[in-house]
């Protein structure tokens, strides 16, 4: 019974994660129909960020440090949607081959900058106590995690379907060219929303930084978790993300538990499923 | 004029084992080795447009079924690199039949994801795969009795392995199947209308793409004698692409000269730096800044160009 509630726990906290990580990619892919390959290397680019401003400072606040690294990694975004990808426009597969390249920039810049060792994340001090409940004891820090993600949803969803800003983002996905014609600044979107997607991975990767830790391929680890979230849950569909995120978190999180050595494989089961039998994915209005 | 280039072509891959030293040798059998896997990209890539970014996943198992056999089960290489053949195109079947569910971006995100996830197995499994230590002393096939483990014995059969695949991939894009596969490119409703099944001609060539791209992983592993999880990784996959659209995609040439010109940076610059993959992901944007449409179609610009320039010449004093 506690096998089955701690890994539950488990699961929903990295479900969680990969929210954080997954809803950034989807908004950025709804919008502007870019697969951005990036989006693993600014989820570990968070992570050293945070990890070396938690260990610098001993004091320092888990969550103005997310703010922190989430607003560095979002410029580093908006700089490369603006100096490259706004170049690409018309050409969708050199996009793809850009991110997939900056990728690889980023990720070997880290590791000349913060070398080939795994660097801890400290779990801050005042979430590290463990809390009760009906007897079970969890880890305070993956309560809260689960929390921040539904939090973190629940301002996407406000965002998008309550603001006037949501309305013209809902506008270009549907319709880019007669959003552009009734004068919507459409360009200038897809930079806000690239910047708003890297920033949400930078930070979540921070807030991931206790439980994985920062170490070099981290990225590579990521990128394919976020891929299968979002070919599960229907590509640029927030409520996919969101579902996605829980179902690979309990499928990663049980299978690794369960049959250690296949887990990969069972990862990768309902995404064969869901590929077969639904090919827009469970919330997706069209295939990819 | 084209003769000419024919000629050139034939010497420069003929001359090596007579002119340089075994480093060269086996670094043009290296770039033989590359060229294969870079034209069965090409094939899914230039000829059947769709993007695949999980090309090694054919390579990496090809390989690794190879060396299983030999090292571990004792089967002699011939035996044994007929099941990994088999085995590789077969997956490459089933991989199909999934990614072929989408197209384009989505295309690219399940072929990414598939050889992510062999890349994860290939490294977890390391009671199977021995892990991140990789399969050490593996030993090249006798073809025949004769011995390869000499550079140029080496090189003479992976120009042999090279020039035949040339020739298939040549042929399979220049018949009249190929013919249905750019009309499937370029207006798949058309083709469609017009009596084509459009599925199909691209699952028979992601097969047939697969095909080569384990012959390529078997001579990859004969070439290394080892092999290690990164030869299935997404910067495998990338360099190949790279090598493609380099060289420039959609031609035949395009990815021997692109597969090439990326091995010999990579050979040179890691002499010198560490940072070989930070300099791919530079390359990666100036290419595709700079060059979209690749080497061999900008030379042949630049050479219609010349002697559109060069006919004005000689007839201007007239």
């Amino acid at each position: 019974m506690q096998f089955w509630i701690i890994q539950g726990l488990n699961s929903l906290s990295l479900g969680g994660l990969l929210f954080l990580l997954s809803s950034g990619f989807s908004l950025i892919f709804g919008l502007m129909r870019l697969a951005n390959l990036t989006h693993g290397a600014f989820f570990m680019l968070g992570t050293y960020l945070g990890a070396t401003a938690l260990r610098a400072y001993s004091g320092l606040d888990i969550w103005v440090t997310a703010l922190g690294a989430g607003i560095v990694v979002a410029a580093l975004g908006g700089l490369f949607e603006r100096l490259v990808l706004t170049r690409l426009k018309t050409n969708p597969l050199g996009q793809v081959l850009v991110t997939l390249g900056m990728s690889f920039i980023i990720a070997d810049a880290c590791l000349v900058l913060w070398g080939g060792d795994s660097i801890p994340v400290p779990t801050p001090q005042s979430l590290q106590a463990p809390t009760r409940v009906w007897g079970f004891v969890f880890p305070t820090y993956r309560l809260v995690l689960v929390g921040c993600a539904i939090a973190a949803a629940i301002a996407l969803y406000l965002l998008m379907e309550r603001t006037r800003l949501g309305a013209m983002i809902r506008a270009g996905v549907d319709d880019g060219q007669m959003a552009r014609a009734v004068g919507i600044p459409v360009s200038n979107l897809f930079t806000l929303v690239f910047c708003l997607g890297s920033g949400i991975a930078g930070a979540g990767g921070v807030l991931g930084g206790p439980i994985l830790s920062a170490y070099p391929g981290l990225d590579g680890d990521m990128l394919p978790l976020a891929l299968i979230v979002v070919i599960l849950g229907g590509i640029g569909s927030l409520p996919g993300a969101f579902v996605g995120s829980f179902i690979i978190g309990f499928i990663y999180t049980f299978g690794t538990a369960l049959f250690p050595e296949l887990s990969y494989i069972i990862l990768f089961l309902p995404m064969i499923f869901v590929i077969a039998f639904r090919p827009q994915g469970l919330f997706g209005r069209v295939g990819a | 004029m084209k003769w000419i280039g024919v000629v050139l072509l034939a010497a420069a891959f003929l001359l090596p084992p007579f002119l340089a030293g075994d480093f060269y040798i086996n670094l043009a059998s290296q770039i033989l080795i590359a060229a294969i896997f870079a034209l069965s990209l090409n094939l899914l890539v230039g000829f059947g447009g769709m993007t695949s970014l999980g090309h090694a996943s054919y390579l990496g198992v090809a390989a690794y079924i190879s060396a299983l056999l030999t090292s571990r089960y004792g089967w002699d290489h011939g035996s044994a690199a007929i099941i990994a053949i088999a085995g590789t195109t077969a997956m490459a079947g089933a991989f199909g039949l999934i990614a072929l569910r989408a197209s384009g971006l989505g295309f690219l995100m399940i072929t990414l994801a598939l050889s992510q996830v062999l890349w994860g197995l290939a490294y977890r499994m390391s009671d199977v795969t021995n892990g991140d230590n990789g399969i050490a002393g593996l030993t090249r096939p006798m073809p025949f009795g004769i011995s390869l483990e000499s550079a140029v014995a080496f090189y003479w059969f992976t120009l042999l392995v090279a020039a035949f695949a040339f020739v298939m991939m040549a042929i399979f894009v220049s018949s009249s199947f190929g013919s249905s596969l750019k009309g499937v490119r370029d207006q798949p409703r058309r083709m469609a209308a017009l009596g084509f099944n459009p599925w199909m001609i691209r699952w028979i060539t992601f097969i047939y793409a697969g095909f080569w791209g384990g012959v390529s992983g078997l001579m990859y592993v004969y070439y290394n004698k080892y092999i290690h999880p990164t030869s299935l990784s997404t910067t495998s996959s990338a360099e190949a692409l790279l090598g493609v659209i380099a060289g420039g995609s959609g031609t035949l040439g395009g990815p021997v000269v692109g597969a090439a010109v990326v091995l010999l940076l990579k050979n040179y610059v890691s002499a010198y730096v560490e940072r070989w993959n930070m300099l791919l992901g530079l390359v990666f944007l100036f290419i595709v800044l700079v060059m979209p449409t690749g080497i061999v179609p900008a030379f042949d610009r630049l050479i219609a160009g010349l002697r559109r320039g060069l006919q004005k010449g000689l007839r201007w004093p007239r």
